[in-house]
């Protein structure tokens, strides 16, 4: 009988197939694990942006790796509420999105940030603040194209939400 | 009741799934490459929105209808969306200034939604307010360059907000629905939703220099399934493929 644990190792594996450097317990979309009495797993996962095709990958990904390594059934459901938030992406998850060359989200605590004020936004390849956004849509739904001043390079912002 | 908040909740998906179509038209047309990466951004967005209330207005209907069923088959006098989102995309303009006014009404309708008795409609609502933030502030910022920019681009903003203006009445629409909704605590009172809308129309304009139409003839009918000839072009390029091969899959 597989146990939560196991599910959690297991659900390690399962990356975001855009952001293929961070998994999906660290972008904190995997809202609750379950183990039905019959063995059966049930993984709820909620969606970063409404119509992120990203999710359905996901999904389908975490499903297979379940099933690959032995679990009888999956179950993947979707849930809505509490809505998802940048704050629920881990330390962990922050840190590798910016050894990708992604700045990781601002807190939503700071409100500024999702009501337009310009946040501070540091270059993920050379640290400086001197930034600025390009365009508030960026490669995928979740992130903003931003330019570094300092060093010349544009790069991805994950957007607080 | 049930029979209501079906036709309640298509009109909340409807005027998404129509808008999306709409921009999605842009994709690979945008003026320069920021703005097409945005406009196809925001119709993900309103198609992943769309696709979420679809979906609740299934359950409603309890016909187990799924979301695409009522995406792909329903023709255009069953559509429930605004007049104002299915108005052709024409030049920049107009597509901003479109995404503008509808905006300014679909931030506030979200919000005042996370205070619906209806549980789905919230957790919906949910999601979409954080979107609808972006959105309103893309076509705003867009709205500002354009009216207090060039003479041209200026000409241009004034000349999209007088031919669509006659559009925004219908999405305050107080009519049988609506007021049923309204009366069990489903849908929420357009009375502030509307000032809502004004506070940032006038806002906006003011600061793009724009001079805000005034209130003539207003066009109605969308939301019964009335609509301008548009739709119908709209809806034959979105249905082709499962109505020409019914039940095909990707």
């Amino acid at each position: 009988m597989i146990t939560k644990e196991r599910i959690l190792e297991l659900l390690d594996y399962v990356k975001d197939p855009e952001i293929p450097v961070i998994n999906v317990l660290e972008l904190g979309v995997v809202r609750q694990v379950e183990v039905g009495p019959d063995g059966k797993a049930i993984v709820s996962i909620t969606p970063t942006y409404t119509g992120c095709p990203a999710m359905d990958v996901m999904a389908a990904d975490i499903r297979k790796e379940l099933l690959e390594a032995g679990v009888p059934a999956v179950e993947v459901k979707q849930v809505l509420s509490p809505a998802w938030t940048t704050d629920w992406i881990t330390e962990e998850g922050k840190r590798k999105l910016k050894e990708f060359g992604i700045a990781p989200p601002e807190k939503t605590a700071d409100i500024r940030a999702l009501k337009g004020a310009a946040p501070v936004v540091t270059c993920p390849h050379c640290g400086s603040t001197d930034t600025v956004m390009l365009s508030p849509f960026g490669s995928t739904a979740c992130k903003a194209l931003w330019k570094c001043n300092a060093c010349q390079e544009p790069f991805d912002q994950f957007k607080c939400l | 009741m049930n029979d209501t908040r079906f036709t309640y909740t298509l009109r909340l998906a409807d005027d998404l799934l129509v808008l999306s179509h709409r921009l999605s038209e842009w994709c690979g047309h945008g003026p320069v490459l920021e703005e097409d990466i945005a406009l196809t951004n925001r119709a993900l967005d309103h198609l992943g929105e769309a696709r979420n209330l679809l979906q609740y207005a299934g359950q409603v209907e309890g016909q187990g209808r799924s979301d695409d069923d009522l995406a792909f088959l329903r023709n255009e006098r069953q559509y429930r969306n605004v007049k104002l989102v299915e108005q052709p995309n024409g030049d920049y303009a107009h597509t901003i200034a479109r995404s503008f006014l509808f905006d300014a009404y679909h931030l506030p309708l979200m919000q005042a939604l996370l205070k619906s008795k209806d549980e789905q409609l919230v957790a919906i609502a949910g999601k979409a307010v954080k979107e609808a933030t972006y959105h309103l502030r893309h076509s705003s910022e867009w709205m500002v360059r354009f009216g207090d920019g060039t003479d041209e681009s200026h000409q241009r903003a004034q000349t999209a907000l007088d031919d669509l203006w006659t559009f925004t009445g219908e999405l305050f629409v107080e009519d049988d629905v609506q007021k049923e909704l309204e009366k069990a605590g489903i849908a929420p009172a357009s009375g502030p939703i509307k000032a809502a809308f004004d506070s940032t129309v006038n806002e906006v304009l003011k600061e793009a220099t724009l001079k805000r139409p005034e209130d003539g003839f207003m066009a109605e009918g969308g939301r019964d399934g009335r609509h301008t000839e548009h739709l119908g072009y709209i809806l034959a390029e979105m249905q082709y493929l499962q109505r020409a091969y019914p039940g095909a899959e990707w």
